[in-house]
């Protein structure tokens, strides 16, 4: 397999990145574009640490092959994520500095962009964010703080 | 401002005189009841730095309990951060604080941050004895510096015990020097100078019949402050009625660059040409590689770069990490042996039970209970996968990784080049967590090994399924408990602890040899046994009490996670205490109270059972449970409910484990002088996690020498459908001055509570940890090749 052109939009800005079809584009990001919020954790779309958002819906870079994104596809990081609402900080960030979220951090930018994606999706649906959505959240803190990690999306949820 | 002439050495003195006998002493710091006076270095910089040892007043830091009727155990008198500051006292080499001429003041602190909240902690230190604004305080991990000899280890919930003193040290001689050049320069006396902001004031604005106010921050006065050799200074430190920042719950210094992406680990680090780097490896632990049939055709492959055997595999080398887990996948490897080939779940079990110490106390006359209690093979891995850069030339060498003990990874990574100590450097990373991982250097070591094969840096990541099969393992364990009991006393609690063999060969083992006589450990004890020794003591007046450990020496990579015995030591405890209550017809928490012995323990337990409402009316099939446990001089109560009925159990969720669910949970810590009660809180809440998956859902199947489990949706660590809706943490104010360790404190009384409420929900003894261990709940991926390729479907599943 031989390198093609892939052209979509990344935080903001349309780019062209030269990569194997194959290449997942987790490592589009992180190895050829030096994006490197969107962590590692496992490559198989389980622990959810990379987890990014296109066409603002949450997914794992991980899991796609850079030859599935469309020039017309907007990709968006942690990096991308408060230019979103044309701020310093998304609210969802503001909320994870007020309560002191992060513990060793690694998991925090997946977090984050997933906590984003699960309110979008209450909302779709009518309703505030509560426990049943939070249980469905399928991302890995190994350090433990998933009780801080739910305060935090249900206050960040209100300035959203 | 003009070139200062250098303040006069009044307040110091050369190193090669005695201790000053009454230097100077910084104004607004009287010596006085509370205040210690300390004793620092200037050291010769171009701008201020003051050094002070590591291990300062380090040994007998504290005192043994008081006497009690049970005959103390080691772990009683003297716990293994004491033996670890012990060691640090003889050899310490000086860390140091620097104050900057912007104003900042900075500090490369000799520990490893993995997630615990250390740099925020150690931030705080030097804010409270500067007076300087905490976001002018900047933390660094340092380099493994051999000069610190065995003092550069975090492990054993140890490092605010041990370097709490040294660095308020080091930050309170910085602000007292500060302060006599101010002192000089305006000819005023010191004493009449306060410091508040990172700025000195002489005289008041309110104007109090002085002269003129006169201010300088400490930024215009770094470079005159700075010493042209070193000498010894001293000044006084706060007492804890003087602190605003030191006890005050603070936000973790690292928290914007964490939320925002900023934050950089390993992988994130850019050094020139470090491509990414991979490693097939062998189907089982430890396997070796017989020859490789096709390394020509991979090295062809698209992106890759290099190909090269190692001891345990084959590394790939690439452009991108997705084109080397192709190229792993392609290579064609004849495997030699392994190490524990022929061993599983069964026959370890059985290996364990047949070394297990007798219980030696006949129940004469009396009732008794006996029970065998089985732990798990659990993994220590991080969420962050091992990975570390190295450049390896052919005269030095450069390595980069997250490492916990890096001065023994420099020596050993040097012995295997061929290199000098002193030619390779060693940068400590920040960690995306460590749990006990990163004591060991085995994965720096082997990024050594293949960048010298290969002639080229590399930057090396085990893949998820790597660090499963093939990293660090908390080992299984069996505990035998009996206990003995007549006329409503316990007369006797036996326990023997049977491991499969934890390794400590990260370097705690030198400590322990050069500090092992002066222990008051009677006997000739193993490694594994002393450390058992001073880590485990029953807080109960039980009567005859031995606590005995026996190792397995079977070659599994093990190590501690998140504490080393304690855990299930602990639960096994929690659970017969429960029974003999039960048994004795009293009620658990009466029980437990008439028989501790630790008034810090009743404490916690009395305001855990108000806080969390002990013997509130519950339906059937939901019970609370209570566990605690003392260690690393801290004290914790664990209250939790757990929601044992079918319909919380038969939850379904997509590939996950769902099972009884802990509904909500109580902590109550006494960690004697909390430094960062935020941070302390956070160290709780992952502690109670930790419990959760220890008891209900994560552990290691191993099948013919290797585990089967592969990601973490078969490796169930607590997700937030496990994750209690209701967590509350209670911090108390502690008795003590000085901080106790916590970054381990909270595993084991929760995982005791989890088990205990489970036990009375469900009517049944549990024996076997975790609960679900007998059931495997996944389809386990291949054993070759030994990374799964990831998966092409995720946009089906974008939310």
């Amino acid at each position: 397999m031989s390198k093609t052109s892939h052209t979509f939009k990344l935080n903001g800005e349309q780019i062209t990145v030269e990569a194997e079809d194959d290449v997942r584009l987790l490592w589009v990001l992180r190895d050829l574009l030096g994006v490197t919020g969107p962590k590692y954790g496992c490559g198989l779309g389980v622990c959810q640490a990379c987890t990014s958002h296109i066409n603002g819906k949450a997914f794992n870079p991980c899991s796609v092959p850079v030859s599935k994104i469309e020039p017309g596809d907007e990709i968006t990081t942690i990096e991308g994520l408060p230019a979103t609402v044309g701020k310093d900080l998304h609210p969802m960030q503001e909320a994870w500095l007020e309560l002191d979220v992060a513990q060793c951090g690694y998991c925090q930018p997946g977090q984050i962009m997933a906590a984003v994606a699960k309110v979008r999706q209450a909302a779709a649906a009518g309703r505030e964010i509560g426990d049943a959505d939070l249980d469905e959240i399928r991302n890995i803190c190994r350090c433990g703080t998933y009780t801080r990690i739910r305060e935090a999306i249900k206050a960040g949820a209100k300035g959203m | 401002m003009a070139e200062q002439s250098r303040p006069p050495e009044d307040s110091s003195q050369s190193l090669s005189q005695d201790p000053p006998q009454s230097p100077e002493v910084a104004s607004g710091a009287p010596e006085g009841p509370g205040r210690r006076r300390v004793l620092g270095y200037l050291l010769a910089a171009p701008t201020l730095a003051v050094g002070a040892r590591l291990g300062l007043d380090a040994a007998g830091a504290q005192s043994a309990e008081a006497a009690v009727p049970s005959p103390p155990q080691p772990g009683d008198l003297f716990d293994l951060g004491d033996m670890q500051n012990l060691a640090a006292a003889p050899t310490a080499g000086l860390i140091s604080v620097r104050v900057h001429s912007d104003g900042t003041a900075s500090f490369a602190v000799p520990r490893a941050e993995v997630g615990q909240g250390m740099t925020t902690a150690v931030a705080m230190m030097i804010a409270e004895e500067m007076d300087l604004p905490l976001e002018k305080v900047r933390v660094t991990l340092a380099d493994a510096r051999p000069d610190l000899l065995m003092n550069q280890l975090t492990g054993g919930s140890n490092s605010m015990r041990s370097i709490y003193l040294p660095v308020r040290t080091a930050a309170a001689v910085a602000r007292q020097r500060l302060v006599s050049t101010a002192a000089e320069r305006w000819g005023v006396p010191a004493s009449e100078l306060t410091t508040r902001d990172g700025v000195i004031t002489y005289g008041s604005a309110q104007g109090d019949g002085g002269g003129p106010v006169k201010s300088a921050t400490y930024g215009s006065l770094a470079t005159a402050a700075a010493s042209a050799r070193t000498v010894t200074a001293a000044a006084v430190l706060k007492s804890p009625s003087e602190f605003t920042v030191l006890g005050t719950p603070r936000n973790r210094v690292d928290a914007l660059d964490s939320v925002t992406g900023r934050k950089k680990f390993g992988l994130d680090l850019q050094v020139p040409d470090a491509k990414p780097t991979m490693v097939r490896r062998p189907p089982t632990i430890n396997g070796t590689v017989v020859a490789v049939r096709n390394a020509d055709a991979v090295r062809k492959m698209p992106g890759i770069t290099d190909v090269a055997a190692i001891k345990h595999g084959v590394a790939v080398r690439g452009e991108t990490f997705g084109q080397c887990i192709d190229a792993l996948r392609a290579l064609d490897v004849r495997w030699g042996p392994g190490t524990v080939d022929t061993e599983s779940d069964a026959t370890v079990l059985a290996k364990l039970r047949k070394a297990a110490l007798p219980l030696a106390v006949p129940p004469l006359l009396s009732k008794k209970i006996d029970a065998e209690f089985t732990f798990a093979f659990a993994s220590n891995s991080p969420l962050e996968p091992e990975n570390a850069i190295a450049d390896v030339r052919s005269d030095r060498a450069e390595i980069w990784a997250s490492l916990k003990v890096p001065i023994v990874a420099q020596k050993e990574i040097a012995d295997r080049l061929g290199l000098p100590q002193g030619s390779v450097t060693v940068h400590v990373v920040e960690g995306g967590g460590s749990f006990g991982r990163h004591l060991f250097h085995d994965v720096a070591a082997e990024a050594a090994e293949i960048s010298q094969k290969m002639g080229k840096p590399v930057k090396l990541s085990w893949s998820r399924t790597d660090n499963f099969r093939q990293g660090r393992t908390h080992p299984m364990s069996v505990s035998r408990v009996r206990a003995t009991y007549a006329l409503g006393n316990v007369l006797s609690y036996e326990q023997r602890h049977t491991s499969s063999q934890t390794d400590f060969g990260h370097g705690l083992g030198e400590m322990i040899t050069s500090t092992a006589a002066k222990l008051p450990v009677a006997g000739n004890l193993s490694f594994a046994e002393t450390i058992f020794a001073l880590t485990q003591s029953s807080p109960y007046n039980f009567g005859v009490t031995t606590q005995l450990l026996n190792e397995v020496p079977l070659e599994f990579n093990t190590g501690s996670m998140r504490n080393i015995y304690s855990p299930n030591v602990a639960c096994a405890r929690e659970l017969i205490v429960d029974r003999l209550a039960e048994r004795m017809g009293r009620d658990p928490v009466a029980f437990r109270r008439e028989f501790l012995k630790d008034k810090r323990l009743r404490a916690v337990l009395d305001t855990a059972v108000e806080e969390g409402r002990w013997g509130r009316s519950l339906p059937a099939g939901v019970a609370q449970g209570i566990g605690l446990h003392a260690e690393y001089r801290g004290a914790v109560a664990s209250l939790v409910e757990i929601d044992c009925r079918p319909e919380t159990v038969d939850r379904k969720v997509r590939d996950g484990v769902t099972g009884p669910r802990v509904t909500k949970a109580l902590m109550v810590v006494d960690a004697g002088f909390a430094i960062n009660p935020r941070g302390l809180e956070a160290q709780m809440m992952g502690g109670l996690n930790d419990a959760l998956a220890l008891a209900l859902t994560s552990s290691l199947h191993i099948k013919d020498g290797i585990p089967l489990e592969g990601s973490w949706d078969h490796y169930f660590y607590t997700r937030q459908w496990n994750t209690p809706p209701e967590l509350r943490v209670v911090v108390m104010p502690g008795a003590d001055d000085k901080p106790a360790g916590a970054g381990e404190l909270g595993v084991a009384p929760a995982f005791a509570a989890i088990a205990c409420a489970y036990a009375r929900a469900t009517g049944t003894l549990p024996t076997s940890f975790p609960i679900n261990h007998g059931t495997l709940g996944f389809d386990p991926l291949p054993l070759e090749p030994s990374t799964p390729q990831s998966p092409t479907d995720g946009l089906d599943r974008a939310y």
